[in-house]
């Protein structure tokens, strides 16, 4: 549900980058970490509500998810890590660290032309 | 068509305000923990029993945060402890805004320790940062054991685990495996603390005590 807070603010950011632009903004490419625990369906239904009579009204997103994170404390090599496989491709180590979720950045705009 | 490269944080307002809220606690040397769990779990009663057991040694404030009313505040309140309450009024997570309009009318240079009581819900508080030390999430044994599974963004940012009514496990009125939610919480944060406690008989809340005086104690910036 928090992902109306995050529509809220994409508009509000992309409303803004819009008047440094010529053009209308039709597509917008967000990513966004696992923990961040944005619902693709929600996210895109939230914005198409809160977009309604302003300059992002008829937007397309598109949402990249990027996997969890892991340093192994063996290899020291990082690797993508999910709750059923936590280790090491390299080495088979399970002793690992949990880097910081990738945060939720407003990657891209496409702009139309009139 | 142009394509333009923006690479913005789109949380980058509650950002601004969890720096914030971090330097003032920091500048006033107050630690504040970010109590996050489902609704029912037990935060409010944890709380209290904390606040009035350490009563002597401890002093603590309260950050309430729920959808509606003013009780969880007074519960805190009648302990003689300072509780600010807000209504998020819908919104299912305390932003770091919120809190820091709480922070300054809270009498900080008469705590030690901030709480902050996130509305319950073990989602959306995860993806707020408030400019805490830490995340706490409380699981109670009733919930069920399937929740480090289901939920695992929380426990992964969690630095406490607190599985609280566990007198309802010694009672025998509700399956739930301990070693299980130890093993799954750990499986991605390997060095979460996990507190098996009861807030209503009081069993394992001094373990829970001893880990707040180790992080009052150790040094700081």
């Amino acid at each position: 549900m928090h992902e109306t807070v995050v529509a809220q603010n994409m508009v509000e950011a992309i409303a803004q980058e819009a008047r440094k632009h010529e053009g209308r903004p039709v597509r917008a490419k967000i990513s966004c970490g696992e923990l961040n625990a944005v619902n693709d369906e929600v996210l895109t239904f939230a914005f198409d509500a809160i977009a309604q009579g302003t300059p992002c009204e008829g937007m397309t997103l598109q949402i990249e998810h990027k996997p969890m994170q892991a340093r192994c404390k063996q290899c020291a090599g990082t690797f993508p890590i999910t709750l059923s496989n936590t280790q090491c491709p390299d080495c088979q180590s399970d002793d690992f660290e949990l880097l910081p979720d990738a945060p939720l950045v407003l990657e891209e705009i496409e702009f139309e032309k009139e | 068509m142009e394509k333009v490269n923006v690479g913005q944080r789109i949380l980058s307002a509650n950002e601004q305000y969890a720096i914030k809220n971090s330097q003032l606690l920091i500048k006033q040397r107050k630690l504040c923990w970010n109590l996050i769990s489902s609704p029912g779990s037990g935060k409010t009663t944890i709380l209290a029993r904390t606040i009035t057991d350490l009563n002597a040694e401890i002093k603590m404030g309260v950050i309430e945060g729920d959808i509606q009313t003013e009780i969880d505040a007074e519960r805190i309140r009648a302990t003689n402890a300072p509780a600010i309450q807000i209504n998020t009024e819908g919104a299912c997570h305390l932003s770091a805004a919120q809190v820091h309009k709480a922070l300054e009318q809270l009498p900080l240079d008469s705590l030690d320790i901030v709480f902050i009581e996130n509305v319950g819900n073990l989602v959306c508080p995860t993806a707020f940062e408030l400019g805490e030390n830490g995340k706490i999430v409380v699981l109670s044994v009733a919930e069920g054991d399937d929740k480090p599974v289901k939920y695992p963004g929380i426990f992964a940012k969690s630095k406490v685990l607190l599985i609280n009514k566990v007198d309802l496990l010694s009672a025998n009125v509700v399956d739930f495996d301990l070693d299980r939610v130890r093993a799954d919480a750990r499986r991605l944060n390997k060095s979460i603390e996990i507190f098996p406690i009861s807030a209503r008989t009081g069993e394992g809340m001094q373990a829970w005590y001893g880990w707040l005086r180790d992080q009052l104690a150790q040094p700081r910036l």
